[in-house]
């Protein structure tokens, strides 16, 4: 045995005994990919997190590591929250998925939970939300709302559940404006507000007049504002500071209920690794105030939407839809099954770019 | 792809206005390194300067006095670095990064209750008669007036360095600081001078992002901006008209990439989300010629 395994396991008795004194707590870690004041997905989580403190009082201990970057660094911070006595760990960040079944592998007695990931272990569950239930009701918008028929997209990174949220925006933006046009930006960043400010600013002077975004700041929200005549949507967070202009509606993720459940069922020994995929139904998804800068019959058709989405009478995509290349992917009245959403690699029919591979 | 939609007029003029932040914090940091300091905390004296400027530009309503204020917040945080690389002999790479995570948090701290706010407006200037020419009023004369700033402070480190007596024993000091001592220069307090406005410009540079550019506080908002200021001292060989180069091709091709990805051009976004980086640090090796001042880095102490 080397010496640094022998460090290891000392630091792990440590941990563990340190865990043992603290019995009757619960400790449950959280690991955030920006800042707590981002204003936008790692500020939701927070919220949450939060939330589960006032929700079990002094039964619950948690503790969070913020602006952690996607990539062996959070494997250190997982393993440094695991040996400090954390019997459950959200990792909040499609970016940590193999970091997070890499810890969870040397800690088989703590609990991880994933956050839109796809790899799932005996001690590690997944859970995302249906965003793009709630891209579909942007699109909705967006569509009616465009008079240069040009929006503008901020995406992130090509993963499966940005490109659901490109997809389902522009099918239910298409469907009520057939001459829309999407203009996609990849930043490769989740946080940047610089580069997300000039992102929308090359967006406007594209002629783009609603700009969508899947980063996390609200800087395309101000850059919108100084432009003066352009629509956004709040991701991840409300953004209602930019309300009722630009921002006219959003997208607000309430983690809270799923953290304070899971954190329940840890405490009461029920924990089993499961995958949770919620939309705005059982309310992981939630819809921001749609504003009055919205002509009443749009609003009132989407929030008809919404409610059809809510009850599951509808389902955001149903067939006929086409992939990109004109090949038939779900045919007449057809629902896309999850596995396939899951894993989504493709854009449908009528958008113009290219997924970067 | 459908290149017409991009216009060059307006790529140009985005181009100057992308550049600034970098640039202001890039001239800081070359004239820090010409006295011979290493200053690694530019991204953390950049937040110091983004939440002191927007703190302060909020409570007066003036971005000009926020400007004022981001420059001394960046100045006092590099008082930090320099009491304890100029006075305690620290090591200056250790201490540096040390800045750039205190600084980091510090701002945080500091914006608590500055989330969400909105930036006083910092209008742009339509200089009169320049601005009107066409296509190159709306390129280079239609600017706030940090834009201009920022190239006046170029201009202004060039002249200084090249042209007056303090600039030379500013040079002096930085490429033999024993030399410069035995010739009566205080090695000491050039450096901290040179530390304080390397921290001054920074801090301009991180206001110039949350007043100017973003405009609003969001934490770790500068997203490694200081880093790629100091890359560019470097590729930039200690040159300021070098920097302006590599500050306005760095601004200018990721302005650029943003144009082409929405313009659906048929290159890989990979490649085209390197290209700022490549470019820049191809033409700066081109050109390369220079060579880092002799005492970079090195602590100096009176009694050796």
């Amino acid at each position: 045995m080397t010496t640094k395994t022998l460090l290891a396991s000392a630091a792990l008795a440590l941990g563990l005994a340190t865990g043992a004194t603290a019995q009757d707590t619960t400790t449950v870690g959280f690991v955030y990919v920006g800042p707590i004041g981002d204003g936008g997905w790692t500020y939701e989580h927070n919220k949450a997190r939060l939330a589960v403190e006032e929700h079990f009082g002094d039964a619950v201990e948690t503790v969070f590591v913020e602006s952690v970057p996607e990539g062996p660094d959070a494997e250190r911070v997982m393993t440094q929250m695991a040996l400090q006595g954390a019997d459950l760990i959200f990792t909040t960040s499609f970016g940590y998925m193999d970091a997070t079944i890499n810890v969870a592998a040397q800690f088989p007695d703590v609990k991880f939970e994933h956050a839109t990931g796809y790899k799932r272990a005996d001690n590690v569950s997944t859970y995302s939300a249906r965003f793009y239930e709630g891209r579909a009701v942007q699109g909705h918008i967006a569509g009616q709302m465009t008079e240069s028929n040009i929006i503008g997209y901020i995406a992130s990174y090509p993963i499966p559940e940005v490109i659901r949220g490109i997809n389902a925006a522009y099918l239910h933006a298409q469907e009520v404006n057939p001459d829309v046009e999407f203009r996609i930006i990849w930043a490769y960043t989740w946080f940047d507000p610089a580069k997300e400010a000039e992102a929308a600013n090359v967006l406007i002077e594209q002629g783009a007049d609603v700009i969508l975004q899947h980063t996390d700041s609200t800087a395309p929200q101000a850059a919108a504002q100084a432009a003066g005549n352009v629509v956004t949507f709040g991701q991840a967070s409300d953004m209602a500071e930019f309300a009722p202009f630009p921002r006219v509606s959003s997208i607000i993720d309430d983690w809270a209920p799923y953290y304070i459940a899971r954190t329940q069922a840890v405490i009461d020994g029920t924990w089993e690794s499961m995958d949770t995929w919620d939309g705005i139904g059982p309310g992981m998804v939630g819809i921001g105030e749609i504003t009055d800068a919205v002509p009443a019959d749009i609003k009132a058709s989407a929030e008809d939407l919404i409610e059809r989405l809510r009850t599951g009478e509808y389902h955001a995509f149903t067939g006929p839809i086409n992939r990109q290349d004109g090949s038939v992917w779900l045919a007449d009245g057809e629902i896309a099954d999850d596995g396939t959403l899951a894993g989504m690699n493709f854009y449908v029919e009528g958008i113009t770019a290219e997924i970067p591979q | 792809m459908d290149l017409s939609s991009i216009n060059p007029v307006l790529l140009l003029a985005s181009l100057m206005v992308a550049a600034t932040p970098i640039m202001l914090a890039a001239i800081g940091e070359l004239v820090v390194e010409r006295a011979g300091v290493l200053n690694l905390g530019v991204e953390g004296m950049m937040i110091t300067g983004a939440v002191c400027g927007f703190v302060v530009a909020v409570g007066t309503n003036s971005p000009w006095i926020g400007f004022a204020g981001a420059a001394l917040g960046g100045a006092l945080i590099s008082l930090i670095f320099g009491f304890l690389t100029q006075f305690l002999l620290s090591n200056q790479v250790a201490t540096g990064l040390a800045l750039t995570l205190f600084g980091l948090g510090l701002s945080a701290l500091m914006g608590q209750g500055y989330i969400g706010i909105k930036a006083p407006a910092f209008p742009d200037w339509y200089i009169p008669v320049l601005g009107d020419i066409p296509v190159i009023g709306p390129i280079i004369f239609q600017h706030d007036p940090m834009v201009y700033v920022g190239l006046a402070l170029v201009a202004a480190v060039w002249g200084f360095l090249r042209y007056s007596r303090a600039g030379l024993i500013l040079r002096a000091v930085g490429e033999n600081h024993e030399a410069a001592h035995a010739l009566g220069y205080h090695v000491v307090r050039v450096r901290m001078l040179a530390i304080m406005f390397g921290g001054a410009c920074a801090g301009l540079g991180g206001a110039y992002l949350s007043l100017v550019r973003v405009p609003q506080w969001t934490e770790g908002m500068t997203a490694g901006a200081g880093w790629i200021a100091l890359a560019i001292v470097v590729f930039a060989s200690w040159r300021p008209g070098r920097l302006l180069l590599g500050a306005y091709l760095f601004g200018g091709v990721t302005v650029l990439q943003l144009n082409l990805q929405a313009a659906g051009a048929a290159i890989a976004v990979e490649y085209l989300s390197m290209a700022p980086y490549l470019a820049t640090i191809a033409v700066l090796v081109i050109m390369r010629a220079g060579r880092a001042p002799g005492s970079l880095g090195q602590s100096f102490h009176a009694s050796r």
